[in-house]
């Protein structure tokens, strides 16, 4: 038989490495939230606040929230529809909720299954997160809404949101 | 292509250089004029200062804390808005932002979207060929 080495080594390389990343991720509580990585996606969804990264909500809220994007708190949001399957396509499947992605897991812990909260905002665990900021902070002009993640959390275009 | 098609495709490039090089820009124009046209006989062209004060006006009938154009887009065209979210919009003056208006889809899925905002209807065509001739202007 004629194994091919390089490939082999390279293989086992990039699955050491993935498996190193994973680890300190998760080490990490599970700080990292991978940003949204389909163009269509960030640029639909990115233009009137952040993109917020998927894995933040459950699929069912994702796709509660495409079914109705003609009323999206107060704005009009829609987009045609094939660009509507695209985008609930990405959002689903990369929700804190689908399989294999666990780092979300405790921003979402306290869902009771098949719950579908349509804001990051209201999930039991944000708000926990951010009880000790008063409410001259959350009007501070600078910051408007808190809704406006990256204000505060310089590094939430990366997905970071553990930093001051 | 045929050389004798390609020779009067050269011709008519030649003849019409405007023709040749019209832009997403010049299209979206003229597409705004003959709607401008069919709802009123007695168009007669697109106005910047309309525009301006269409961008700058606080107008009813939409969102109180959107009360006008420039509520999100910044007073000087030129400068970088923000939305009420707190994200940053690109200047909207095509001297700034040359790519702008360059996507008629685009285009049209933001008038329908802000004027519904900030006039509480959409913009009918005079409002976005006024709109566009300003911006094109700044
Ligand atoms: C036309 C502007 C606009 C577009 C486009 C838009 N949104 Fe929003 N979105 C809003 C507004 C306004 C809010 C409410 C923000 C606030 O409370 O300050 C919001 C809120 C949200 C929230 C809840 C934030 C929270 O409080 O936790 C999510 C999640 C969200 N949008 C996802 C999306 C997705 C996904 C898309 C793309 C399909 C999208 N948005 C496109 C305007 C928009
Ligand atoms: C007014 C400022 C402010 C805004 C706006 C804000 N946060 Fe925070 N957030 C904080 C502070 C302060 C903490 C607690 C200290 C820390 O861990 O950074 C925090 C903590 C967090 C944590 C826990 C971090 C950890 O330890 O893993 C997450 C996740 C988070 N925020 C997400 C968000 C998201 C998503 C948004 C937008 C929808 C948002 N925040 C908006 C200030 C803010
Ligand atoms: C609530 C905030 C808000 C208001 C108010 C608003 N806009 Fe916008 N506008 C946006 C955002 C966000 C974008 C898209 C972001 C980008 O393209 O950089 C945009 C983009 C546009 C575009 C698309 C430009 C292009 O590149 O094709 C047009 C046209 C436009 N706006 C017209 C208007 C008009 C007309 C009004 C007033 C009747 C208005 N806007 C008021 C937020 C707003």
């Amino acid at each position: 038989m004629n194994v091919p080495i390089r490939p082999l080594v390279s293989a086992s390389l990039i699955l050491a490495v993935s498996a190193f990343v994973l680890a300190g991720a998760v080490a990490d509580g599970g700080h990292y939230f991978p940003p949204v990585a389909d163009k269509t996606t960030a640029e639909e969804c990115g233009s009137c606040h952040l993109a917020f990264p998927p894995s933040m909500l459950p699929a069912a809220s994702w796709r509660k929230m495409m079914g109705q994007l003609d009323q999206h708190f107060g704005d009009d949001a829609s987009v045609d529809a094939a660009t509507a399957d695209l985008i609930t396509r990405y959002l689903t499947s990369n929700a804190g909720d689908s399989s294999g992605l666990r780092f979300s897991g405790k921003l979402l812990r306290d869902l009771r299954p098949g719950e579908a909260p349509l804001r990051i905002t209201e999930l039991p665990r944000w708000k926990r997160e951010h009880r000790k900021i008063r409410a001259a902070e959350w009007a501070d002009p600078e910051v408007k809404s808190k809704a406006n993640c990256a204000a505060c959390h310089e590094g939430a275009t990366r997905g970071y949101f553990d930093d001051d | 292509m045929s050389g004798h098609r390609f020779i009067s495709t050269l011709l008519l490039a030649l003849a019409f250089p405007a023709l040749a090089v019209a832009g997403p820009r010049d299209e979206l124009l003229t597409r705004y004029t003959s709607e401008a046209r069919a709802a009123d006989a007695g168009f007669s062209g697109f106005s910047a200062a309309r525009g301006e004060a269409l961008y700058r006006d606080r107008h009813a009938g939409g969102k109180p804390d959107t009360p006008a154009c420039a509520s999100c887009h910044a007073n000087d065209p030129r400068k970088p808005g923000q939305t009420p979210t707190g994200k940053s919009i690109d200047p909207v003056a095509v001297s700034v932002s040359p790519n702008r208006y360059t996507d008629p889809a685009k285009v049209e899925k933001w008038f329908r979207r802000n004027c519904k905002e900030v006039l509480g209807r959409q913009c009918s065509p005079l409002e976005k060929g006024d709109w566009l001739t300003w911006m094109i202007s700044q």
